[in-house]
């Protein structure tokens, strides 16, 4: 019998890329050019850097595992999120959405996957900043009592820290679609509204939107007021610049 | 019995092509940059989408692909929206413009990314640099620092690397020297050929009338021509010459045909060198020359269908 060529001779042809797969894809594209490579390694020398430094020259108090991974995890959490921003900004700076898209026509599952990515390199982030600093102070212990005291809800507090700070890199990518407006206004713009709470008329109202909403997650176990904050802040600094930026890429022509 | 579906061939009582664009149209704040494009494309063929820069190529393109949405018309391609194709870099390969990769990412990772968003084996990365003729020291190169012609090799790369069916490629012979022009002729026979089907646009007639089956010129968002090479040609009308050239202009013109002065003296009729034979013959006058135009006329056809759309959009 004559052999019948048909489409099964190429599977998967057919088989939509699963959000696993996407999510792979992105996290690649985030180490695999020049300038994803270099902050991702720009951060972990920043952590290494505070870790040295803290232990060289912190107190017995400072030199805690809950304070050092704070600081620590906080410095990842500056700079991971513009690695998230530059995965969404790249794709429209560098144009590279035009290939993207015509593989995955269904743009808000590459934008999911982005997101997802983002989540995940915040993770690695602060796994590595728990390594780092559960070493530094294996290696010089303090002598306070607590050296070794982390409450599991202090360590779900940094971890969303990390995420939340995430977060708003991936939304403020979004929002603008252009790499400079983005990190400018992600740096920027928590500085400017922060500033507004010491106008003593407003500074109530600032607390719940300002994203030193989230600095207490970083200090101690937090109760109802605080949660309350970190939630308004959220909606106001991810939610709403998330939902404008799907938006418009849902809608927008890619150049 | 029923197990083969008609998923969608059947489109307004014909059966769809591969590429199947119908009354596609598209404005930008109120001007029409495509008007009523249609035209099919059926597997084993090459078709060259021609006009001046500017015309509408490109933005017909991207409504094919989904980019952007037309104001009045669909497209389908394999018989569906392209949108709806489940992992269309399988089925088929897209090239709208080579500089669009990131400047910091290598020429090999680039495949690397599609490769793995499409799911098909990373030998294939490998095996495509191969075929487009860049070298281990170029893959591993940053685009940055690629030639506009490897870019559009790294593009076309990129397009095949899903082993599809169909092609799609915007100005892929940009910044190719004659050379590789010549090998992106070949590649892109060779792939009709094993019965896969191409669409590419350009506004250079010579880069395209040699390897395509059908042509498709478009001109100020209009297509003004579509057939194949020696359809056109025939309407590319007769090139005519006599002693006399006054007579030989008002023979033609008593036998109402429209004679165009061309450069030699002669002139360019829209008709059969029968029916100007027969004219010159009524006019008394005798020929040195009568021939049809061919490829000069094919040229010169282009030219005067897309300049005429050309001015009107410059007024």
């Amino acid at each position: 019998m004559s052999t019948v060529v048909t489409a099964d001779v190429r599977p998967g042809r057919d088989s939509r890329p699963g959000p696993a797969r996407l999510t792979r894809v992105e996290l690649r594209k985030m180490v695999d050019t020049r300038s994803g490579f270099w902050l991702l390694l720009a951060v972990a020398a920043l952590m290494l850097l505070v870790v040295v430094v803290v232990q060289i020259s912190g107190n017995d108090h400072d030199r805690i595992i809950s304070e050092i991974l704070s600081t620590t995890a906080q410095t990842g959490a500056v700079l991971t999120p513009v690695v998230g921003i530059l995965l969404i900004t790249a794709e429209w700076g560098q144009r590279t959405a035009l290939v993207t898209f015509s593989l995955v026509p269904h743009r808000m599952r590459v934008m999911l996957a982005k997101i997802l990515a983002g989540l995940a390199l915040a993770l690695v982030a602060f796994a590595v900043a728990f390594v780092l600093s559960a070493l530094a102070v294996a290696i010089a212990p303090s002598a306070a009592d607590d050296t070794w005291t982390l409450p599991l809800s202090l360590v779900g507090q940094y971890a969303l820290y990390s995420v939340l700070a995430m977060l708003i890199g991936l939304a403020f990518g979004t929002a603008f679609l252009s790499s400079a407006p983005a990190i400018v206004l992600y740096f920027g713009l928590p500085i400017a509204i922060g500033a507004l709470g010491s106008i003593s008329a407003i500074s109530g109202a600032i607390d719940w939107l300002e994203t030193g909403a989230f600095a207490p997650l970083t200090e101690e176990i937090v109760g109802g007021k605080d949660w309350a904050q970190v939630l308004t802040a959220a909606l106001l600094w991810i939610v709403l610049p998330l939902a404008i930026g799907l938006w418009r890429i849902r809608r927008n022509e890619v150049k | 019995m029923d197990g083969r579906r008609l998923r969608g061939p059947l489109r307004f009582g014909r059966l769809a092509a591969m590429i199947d664009s119908l009354g596609l149209t598209k404005r930008f704040s109120g001007r029409t940059v495509v008007d009523d494009v249609s035209f099919r494309c059926e597997p084993g063929t090459v078709t060259g989408f021609l006009g001046p820069n500017g015309a509408g190529k490109t933005t017909t393109l991207r409504m094919i692909c989904g980019f952007s949405k037309p104001d009045a018309g669909t497209a389908t391609v394999l018989g569906g929206a392209y949108r709806e194709l489940p992992n269309p870099g399988r089925r088929v390969g897209v090239l709208l413009d080579a500089s669009a990769q990131h400047a910091g990412r290598r020429g090999r990772e680039a495949l690397r990314i599609s490769a793995e968003t499409m799911g098909v084996q990373a030998e294939r990365v490998g095996q495509m640099l191969e075929l487009v003729d860049l070298d281990r020291a170029a893959a591993k190169r940053r685009v940055a620092a690629y030639s506009l012609g490897m870019r559009q090799r790294l593009g076309i790369a990129n397009a095949l690397i899903g082993d599809p069916e169909v092609l799609i490629l915007d100005e892929p012979a940009n910044g190719l020297d004659p050379e590789g022009m010549r090998w992106m002729r070949g590649l892109l026979r060779e792939f009709a050929d094993r019965g896969g089907t191409v669409l590419l646009s350009s506004h250079l007639l010579r880069e395209v009338e040699a390897v395509a089956d059908q042509l498709v010129i478009i001109g100020g968002g209009k297509i003004v021509a579509s057939g194949s090479r020696e359809e056109l040609m025939a309407k590319a009308g007769t090139v005519v010459r006599a002693t006399d050239a006054e007579a030989l202009e008002s023979a033609l013109i008593y036998a109402a045909l429209k004679p165009r002065s061309d450069s030699n003296g002669g002139f360019v009729v829209d008709a059969e060198p029968r029916a100007v034979g027969a004219a010159a013959l009524a006019g008394g006058v005798v020929l040195t020359h009568l021939a049809a135009a061919q490829d000069a006329g094919l040229e010169q056809l282009f030219f005067d269908l897309t300049s005429g759309e050309q001015k009107e959009e410059n007024q």
